[in-house]
């Protein structure tokens, strides 16, 4: 086991790099803690595998540093690290056994037969895979497979990280749950360093503890499900987790106070602009607004028109158009929510200025 | 997959093919199976024979003698052409501009005319003239393949193996180039050493085209003619006279049509059992 | 063992075009030279064999009457093919088995066994001599290499594509033209070059059923080898031009051919 630093991390794929867009991973800095249960989410191709290679050695960065336990690794090979990866195609060795399979690792390390043996039975005890030891792995299921390719990790008890490469792609949907939970119970009782990739927010949010969110080579933010969820530090995070994401309002700022289309928003802290930003907007979450009917005067709420109200089952998906603005807004099964006019109002506590897509005002302090 | 439909009419649109290849492949058959069990005097007079001349040929020293050379020549190019191809399509880059180049000029000598290919290296081998005779000569071997059976058979060996050798390349080296990446990483994460890779991931992954390729070279091995009969004529001697090369001496050298149609009939039948044992053999645990 | 690998590929290339080399080096020397000295290079560069066989008509027919019997013989196992490799892709029928696996068959019969019957077959319907003959007879081992070729391209396309076609009102032959065509085009390709090089480089069946008018390129290299002595110039150079269409085959199929070969089912 042990504690992963990311010190600088630039990739790109071209041998020469002429423009920065050409970086597959812009900057990445990252600390992952000893035996932690992390996720790294984000859309394809947001550079998500290429860090996952970068530690699991498959690919070696262009620049910056991967420490192990403080010791540096970045020129090693996957072989040296002792990681463990699960790959999103199931990928067991067919000619052998179940067996033979998670003993493989083990046996190319010279390991002696009678722990081997051991090793083997105590993992496949743990993984629900004892009675299936002299099964041909060819003939397995797609989710016995993933299970197996994950004994294949744990069989070594000197493995630092374990990694798991959208591992559910192949499952079928009534097997990604029950995977999922003997996942997350899997990590409780070993508790080796595992990172999660996935694009699948649902998977993330309940896998892991800690959850880093990419976007376009970079990381946008790092925190538990609950501060992603509670306080985005940039709008892509707010946008990409929940359902429907955040809500993203342009606005100007004067005086402290934010103005959506010319009328006062509040926020959580005065609105503060810079004087270079190029872009400004409001962010918050469809579940912190409330609708309250049209009265016509101009200051309790933003004027809206109701122009769909959609069931999701225990709460409503409402749709309203501020001129060419979309907002959602989430009520409770029960509310009536008659089409046409209204007027919008936010929880202020709730309702935050973006400037050029980051959380403005260093009011990132976090609250967990 | 879906199940396919069923449905008589697809008939149709196999029949032209089924037109084609029977004309092809029926009514000379016929003509070779009613010669097999008459005897001629010349004049188109047939008289009944029976299963006299298979009778004959089975028991002749001459068919035995050639049997057993084709089956000689058929089990060294196999042990020499398969090892040598995958260890070279092994060798091959695996992407990149050098690729394509790679492989157009290995699939050239498949493209060669096969008289062509036996003119080439009769005229490459010769002890006087050709770069091979005369190497081989300097470098104090006594190489003459038109005199000495040994170096005649070095010879026919060699050029079959320079001919399709790189068959089995292609076909290896499409097979290895579908496999995914991620089972190479898989097993150098699990410390896998490259004779591991190759015996649990290549060679299990490649059991498919390998089959093809061994399937192929062992039938075309069986049928080769031309090559051959460029190259050596069969001689000196006998001692490359192959299967095929005494049956045109015996039907179109000496017109004996009887044993020669037996004879084909025989062939035919040993090129079809062993190719349908061999793929037996071989598909006989694949899941499918 | 990494080091090793470039060497291994080169030296088997190198080992692959030494006999061409040589091939070629003949070629541009007189047959006086080739016969009186050992050289390495040609010393008296001469292109007088190629301009022989430019020159004289059966010479160049030679090549002539190849590539018409081989393109003939693509066209007519690539018509009769793509039809019936669409019946076995999508069809259950009665037989359909033992007829896929009799076609492949005759991928085994060896053409010694045949080349007498096939004569005669071929005087009997009067076709003796035609460059017609030689493409019908090679149908034999190229129809059902066809076939099976594009019977694995064909499974690989979707059966709703099909589906959609004939819901959207397309009668087959025109779906088939326009709509399924130019979804397998790299299979087409794929047998059409398999087709053209088995049809370019057997040359039993093509000797054996042609004497004057259709005569092949082999025919009038063996027969140059015998009647006007020893020419050892004059066949070289007519050897190195048998590989050039080829070449140029495989140059224009080159990013198909790995793909082509992993296509292939049993």
């Amino acid at each position: 086991m042990a504690r992963i630093s990311l010190q600088d991390i630039r990739h790109s794929y071209q041998t020469i790099v002429a423009k920065a867009a050409e970086y597959a991973l812009k900057r990445v800095h990252l600390e992952w803690q000893d035996g932690g249960a992390y996720a790294l989410l984000g859309p394809s191709g947001c550079g998500k595998t290429t860090l996952l290679n970068i530690i699991s050695g498959l690919v070696a960065p262009t620049e910056g540093r991967v420490l192990f336990d403080g010791r540096d690794v970045t020129t090693l090979p996957p072989e040296q690290r002792n990681i463990a990866q699960v790959f999103q195609f199931p990928v067991v060795y067919d000619t052998m056994t179940v067996f033979e399979n998670l003993a493989f690792p083990l046996r190319n390390r010279h390991a002696e037969s009678s722990r081997v043996d051991a090793r083997v039975r105590e993992i496949a005890s743990l993984l629900d895979l004892d009675g299936l030891l002299g099964r041909r792995a060819a003939g397995l299921p797609p989710d016995l497979k993933q299970k197996l390719s994950l004994g294949r990790g744990l069989v070594r008890d000197d493995v630092n990280i374990i990694m798991f490469d959208e591992p559910l792609t192949v499952i079928d949907p009534h097997l990604k749950w029950q995977l999922r939970s003997k996942l997350k119970e899997l990590h409780q009782t070993v508790r080796t360093t595992m990172i999660y990739v996935t694009h699948d927010q649902t998977e993330a949010l309940t896998f892991a503890d800690q959850v880093v969110v990419m976007q376009a080579g970079e990381v946008v933010q790092v925190g538990t499900p609950v501060q992603l969820f509670e306080r985005p530090t940039h709008t892509f995070v707010g946008h990409f987790i929940g359902s429907p994401g955040m809500n993203v309002l342009p606005c100007e700022v004067s005086d402290g106070t934010a103005l959506f289309r010319g009328q006062p928003v509040p926020t959580e802290t005065p609105a503060k602009a810079p004087a270079d930003a190029t872009r400004l907007e409001l962010g918050v979450r469809p579940e912190h607004i409330r609708i309250a009917p049209d009265t016509g005067s101009g200051d309790d709420g933003i004027a809206v028109d109701i122009v769909r109200v959609a069931d999701a089952g225990r709460y409503r998906v409402v749709e309203a158009m501020a001129g060419d603005h979309r907002i959602h807004v989430l009520t409770r099964e029960d509310a009536d929510t008659p089409l046409g006019p209204a007027r919008l109002q936010v929880d202020p506590s709730r309702t935050r200025l973006y400037v050029d897509g980051w959380l403005a005002d260093g009011a990132d302090t976090g609250r967990a | 997959m879906a199940v396919k439909t069923e449905r008589q009419a697809a008939w149709l649109l196999v029949a032209p093919v089924v037109v084609l290849v029977a004309f092809n492949a029926l009514i000379p058959l016929m003509t070779v199976v009613n010669y097999s069990v008459q005897e001629t005097f010349g004049n188109n007079f047939f008289l009944w024979h029976g299963l006299g001349w298979f009778q004959d040929v089975l028991r002749s020293e001459r068919f035995h003698a050639a049997f057993g050379r084709q089956m000689l020549f058929t089990g060294l190019i196999l042990l020499i052409e398969v090892p040598l191809g995958v260890a070279i399509a092994l060798a091959m880059p695996r992407r990149g501009p050098l690729v394509s180049v790679c492989l157009v000029l290995m699939a050239l000598p498949l493209l060669i005319p096969w008289n062509v290919v036996g003119a080439m290296w009769n005229i490459f081998a010769l002890p006087d003239i050709g770069l091979l005779g005369r190497t081989l000569n300097g470098l104090g071997f006594d190489y003459n393949m038109t005199q000495d059976p040994l170096s005649a058979w070095f010879t026919l060996i060699l050029m079959d193996v320079w001919h399709w050798t790189s068959l089995v390349v292609l076909l290896t080296y499409a097979g290895l180039i579908s496999i995914p990446d991620a089972y190479y990483q898989a097993a150098r994460i699990d410390g896998a050493g490259a004779w591991a890779v190759f015996r649990h991931i290549q060679l299990p992954k490649l059991r498919r085209v390998l089959t093809i390729a061994i399937l192929l070279r062992f039938m075309d091995s069986f049928m080769v003619y031309t090559e051959p009969f460029v190259l050596t004529g069969g001689g000196p001697g006998n001692s490359t006279t192959l299967l095929s090369i005494d049956l045109v001496k015996i039907a179109l050298g000496q017109f004996d049509l009887g044993p020669a149609a037996a004879m084909s009939l025989i062939y035919f039948f040993i090129t079809l059992l062993v190719s349908w044992v061999f793929y037996t053999l071989m598909t006989r645990h694949d899941p499918s | 063992m990494t080091a090793l690998r470039p060497v291994i590929v080169i030296l088997y290339i190198l080992f692959l075009l030494l006999p061409i080399y040589w091939l070629l080096n003949m070629s541009f020397k007189t047959t006086n030279e080739i016969l009186g000295s050992f050289s390495l290079f040609p010393q008296n560069f001469t292109l007088e064999n190629y301009a022989t066989i430019f020159t004289d008509p059966t010479w160049y027919w030679g090549y002539i009457n190849s590539l018409i019997y081989v393109s003939l013989n693509t066209v007519i196992s690539l018509a009769a093919a793509l039809p019936a490799a669409y019946a076995f892709s999508r069809y259950r029928f009665l037989g359909d088995k033992h007829l896929f696996f009799w076609l492949l068959t005759n991928r085994m019969a060896p053409p010694a066994v045949f080349a007498l019957p096939f004569f005669q077959l071929y005087s009997a319907v009067e076709l003796f001599d035609t460059h017609i003959a030689v493409a019908l007879a090679h149908c034999l081992f190229n129809i059902p290499l066809a076939v099976w070729i594009l019977e694995g391209f064909m499974s690989s396309v979707p059966r709703e594509l099909d589906e959609t076609a004939f819901v959207d009102g397309y009668s087959f032959p025109h779906f088939f033209v326009r709509i399924f065509m130019p979804n397998i085009g790299a299979g087409i390709g794929v047998a059409a070059f398999f087709c053209f090089m088995f049809s370019w480089v057997e040359m039993l069946l093509a000797k054996t059923l042609t004497a004057v008018e259709a005569k092949p390129i082999a025919a009038t290299m063996t027969k140059t080898a015998s009647s006007a002595g020893y020419e050892l110039g004059l066949l070289a150079a007519a050897g190195c031009l048998t590989i050039i269409p080829g070449a140029f085959v495989i140059y224009f199929v080159r990013n198909y051919i790995a793909k082509g070969f992993a296509l292939g089912r049993v």
